[in-house]
């Protein structure tokens, strides 16, 4: 958290006043600060962390998720920003359901386009407003979103018939099917 | 492995038979061991065995001196396949597709632990094992492999060429044996 603030209060005090009641809660840990914030205000709010003349939060380095099921609600959505000049840094986390949408940023930060494909890949979560949502990494057939925790991580979709090639002998290895 | 007897040391005698400028071997012989001393590599490398692909070939190992040094990026043009590196789900058919398009007679040579078997990624992304794909003729494992072990690879898929059917088990056991 190095940069422009003394100490995590200050630092605390200044998005206060920036951000005011969207904000949800907070907590800071050797030097991290975190946010969460009201989902509906997100943009909202890393835009005005853009543009805060004591903040100037304008890169944004990371945008995923967490699937915290069974609890509810399920995911949170992280944001990752940064001052590149003061090196000052700052999460932001809003808690989404699953079915519930959060407001794209990528008007504001061209790498959440790509961002917020993945998330929308592997956890299913929907932004509104953004520009062309689908997946990225996987495949269009594909079906569920895999890092979902009631999605089996072995289960795989195949593109293509598969041989049943066995390699072995007689017997086959342990764990092998 | 022997090309083939020599004709006798008297050059040309009063029978007119020929000397030893001149070989006696089988045709299938011959050209399969003209097969395996150029092969056309077709490196598909998806992942990190590419490093140890392109240590391999460069000059230290050396993949030249098997006649596998030129590279043929166009499966037209290719006889030897290595898939180096992990292969997903989502790139398999492409894969299928490459292979497909390779004129006979061709080669598939599995480089390293993720293209044999889907090596550490146990998951739904990843195809667990080239050979749920396309026949696979030499595995070679390892994360990544040495450079000598993919050359010893590439020699026992070289033997196999030539016509050597010995799976590389039964060789194992019977040095073992002997």
């Amino acid at each position: 958290m190095a940069g422009a603030f003394e100490t995590g209060e200050a630092y605390l005090a200044a998005l206060q006043a920036l951000l005011g009641d969207t904000i949800v809660s907070q907590h800071a840990h050797r030097g991290d600060m975190t946010l969460v914030v009201q989902t509906s205000a997100v943009a909202d709010c890393l835009e005005k962390l853009a543009a805060a003349p004591g903040l100037q939060l304008d890169v944004l380095t990371d945008l995923t998720a967490v699937d915290y099921l069974p609890r509810t609600p399920r995911f949170e959505v992280v944001y990752h920003l940064l001052n590149f000049g003061t090196s000052l840094r700052l999460r932001i986390k809003v808690q989404v359901d699953d079915g519930e949408a959060v407001p794209t940023v990528s008007n504001l930060f061209l790498s959440a386009n790509w961002m917020e494909r993945e998330v929308y890949d592997m956890y299913g979560i929907v932004f509104d407003g953004h520009p062309d949502l689908r997946r990225i990494l996987l495949y269009p057939e594909f079906e569920g979103h895999p890092l979902r925790k009631d999605y089996a991580k072995e289960a795989a979709q195949p593109r293509l018939e598969l041989r049943d090639h066995r390699p072995w002998r007689d017997t086959p290895p342990e764990g092998v099917g | 492995m022997e090309l083939g007897t020599t004709a006798p040391a008297n050059i040309v005698d009063d029978n007119g038979r020929l000397g030893d400028s001149v070989i006696m071997t089988r045709m299938s012989d011959a050209i399969a061991w003209c097969r395996k001393w150029s092969l056309f590599p077709y490196p598909f490398i998806t992942a990190c065995c590419g490093m140890e692909f392109m240590a391999t070939a460069a000059t230290h190992y050396d993949l030249d001196r098997f006649g596998a040094a030129l590279p043929r990026f166009s499966p037209r043009q290719a006889d030897l396949m290595w898939v180096v590196g992990t292969v997903t789900h989502k790139q398999a058919p492409y894969l299928r597709q490459v292979y497909d398009q390779m004129a006979e007679p061709k080669w598939v040579l599995s480089f390293g632990v993720c293209a044999t078997s889907g090596g550490f990624y146990r998951n739904y992304a990843t195809v667990q094992g080239i050979d749920k794909i396309v026949p696979v003729d030499m595995y070679i494992p390892g994360c990544p492999p040495r450079p000598e072990m993919v050359m010893d690879g590439l020699l026992k898929l070289m033997d196999r060429i030539q016509g050597h059917r010995k799976t590389v088990l039964a060789e194992a056991i019977a040095e073992g044996e002997s």
